[in-house]
């Protein structure tokens, strides 16, 4: 455990000093800034457009940090040859995937905690309350997707042979699951034998990242989520991650390293 | 690869993004029609988000509980709800084609905790100004819309008693929309209801009929309902200035469109009795 948490740390290091996260909270901020700065029929207190662009750009933001941290880290360990090194001490290859998944995981959970608290900061300052409860949970949720995300990348950087195309592929798959992954099924029921079976297999199959995006209950200030749901949601994420690192596992003990 | 060239692009870009976005506002503060930022950022394809935009308030409006196209074609082609307010003047019961209690597999059933899943409306103490983002973004989008503005008027002047924006904001249509009747319409109601400017109202009502004839009447099935509307608004505003034969007449017009003239016969007769007694002296 010592070995995965060291290897973490340097992960979460490396991220604290390049300059993504930074980057991309300053575009958010900018890009949120300029959206309330509008004047809308001289009303101040109008709220709730300039919740849901703060939420997509964080959405947005919290993709491509998770999925470009994670595409380059073993690409990067390769190209550098440090991996030779790592390896040839008493690390196991399923100790450093497991280090490299938990210090992104951290890292973009680090990031996230900074990104919701801004996006705190811009709701209070218009609605006149704070739901902490609600943000604690649109974040927790969001981070368990991430680790599903974190852990499907991990997997693809082994698969794939660079870190562009897995990076692109990933944030596809990413994109196209929390747009259409809840639809799948009634797609499925439109379609012929044998599409019907095997459009709707593949919605049972897939991780149903749409299942974390709470933003609508956060923009519209629904009521909590359960808590037994949240911890079910937890539950299905933390099965995709393990299901996805066991594979990366699995593919990665069988490669060559060079 | 060194993450300064990718920082200074980065912040290149976030600057020029917050320069378009205030180039966006300061051309909305100036509101000029020719040389908009939006049609030449995405030219004639602006009419399909201006749509989207639109139902995305009416998204708004029931609190993010909504269908999506995946769950009834039918609901996205129907008018939306708060068009239905509008012409209505009232909330209403209604359903959105789709029964969300009866899920189809357990995901859906887990899902729904994760996503509003109740039939609310914004209520309460200016929560409509919430849908109004949206309805600007779809004028600014979609100049020739007409029911954009007629909409976000109602909603301005009905719900968030904001009288003066509602003007302004039906002459900004009213300027994209020279001939639009609706516009006047809208416009004629303010002046009747909020304003209580008859002389004002009865000038516009009156254009915008003579705007709906040249339009529709010759038209095989013409907008009867608006020419109602028009001509019910004129024939109460006539009503309440004491003109009762004007009145009059503009009940004889709505009559004969009418889907149900026996109301109207009873409203003729009650203005007929109310003319033929005996007018009461000064004291």
């Amino acid at each position: 455990m010592n070995t995965v948490c060291s290897l973490a740390k340097v992960v979460v290091l490396e991220m604290v000093r390049r300059k993504d996260f930074y980057v991309l909270f300053i575009l958010t901020v900018l890009l949120t800034g300029t959206a309330g700065s509008v004047n809308l029929f001289n009303d101040r207190s109008i709220v709730r457009y300039l919740k849901e662009i703060c939420l997509l750009l964080i959405w947005l933001s919290s993709l491509v940090m998770a999925i470009t941290c994670t595409a380059r880290q073993i690409p990067m360990e390769r190209e550098q040859r440090t991996i030779f090194p790592l390896l040839a001490k008493p690390v196991t290859r399923g100790q450093f995937l497991l280090g490299k998944f938990l210090g992104c995981w951290l890292a973009v959970g680090m990031a996230l905690a900074v990104f919701y608290f801004f996006f705190g900061l811009v709701s209070a300052s218009r609605e006149q309350q704070w739901p902490v409860l609600n943000y604690v949970q649109a974040a927790w949720l969001h981070w368990v997707m991430l680790g599903v995300v974190v852990a499907f990348t991990l997997l693809g950087s082994i698969v794939f042979a660079a870190p562009s195309s897995n990076g692109t592929i990933c944030f596809v798959v990413s994109v196209g699951i929390l747009l259409l992954g809840r639809h799948l099924n009634k797609v499925a029921l439109g379609l012929p034998q044998p599409w019907q079976s095997l459009l709707y297999g593949s919605y049972f199959v897939i991780p149903h990242l749409e299942l974390f995006d709470v933003r609508d209950l956060i923009i519209h200030n629904w009521e909590l989520i359960p808590w037994g749901m949240v911890g079910l949601a937890t539950l299905y994420a933390a099965a995709y991650a393990a299901v996805f690192l066991l594979a990366a596992i699995w593919v990665f003990r069988r490669r060559p390293l060079n | 690869m060194s993450s300064h060239p990718l920082l200074v692009s980065a912040l290149a870009l976030a600057v020029a993004l917050a320069a378009g976005g205030r180039l966006l506002v300061d051309q909305q503060a100036q509101r000029q029609e020719t040389g908009s930022v939006l049609k030449l950022l995405l030219g004639e394809s602006r009419r399909a988000f201006a749509m989207h935009v639109f139902l995305k308030a009416d998204a708004y409006f029931h609190q993010g509980f909504y269908p999506s196209v995946f769950d009834s074609p039918a609901a996205a082609e129907a008018k939306t709800h708060l068009v239905e307010a509008t012409e209505e003047n009232h909330h209403h019961e209604h359903n959105h084609g789709h029964a969300h209690n009866q899920h189809r597999d357990w995901i859906e059933a887990f899902g729904c905790h994760f996503q509003p899943s109740e039939h609310r409306h914004l209520e309460g103490l200016g929560q409509a100004r919430e849908i109004l983002p949206w309805l600007r973004l779809a004028a600014e989008l979609d100049p020739q819309r007409v029911e954009t503005y007629t909409v976000t008027a109602y909603w301005l002047r009905e719900q968030l008693n904001q009288v003066k924006e509602a003007e302004a904001f039906l002459r900004e249509g009213l300027r994209a929309n020279p001939d639009s009747y609706e516009i006047l319409f809208e416009l004629g109601r303010l002046y009747a209801e909020n304003d209580r400017d008859v002389p004002r109202a009865r000038i516009v009502l009156e254009l915008a009929v003579e705007k709906w004839l040249r339009q529709e009447a010759s038209k095989v099935s013409p907008d009867h309902v608006s020419y109602r509307q028009i001509l019910g608004q004129l024939a109460a505003l006539e009503e309440r200035a004491g003109n009762l034969e004007r009145a009059l007449a503009h009940y004889f017009r709505v009559y004969q469109v009418s889907p149900n003239p026996a109301t109207v016969q009873k409203r003729i007769e009650e203005l007929r009795a109310k003319l033929a007694a005996p007018q009461k002296p000064p004291p």
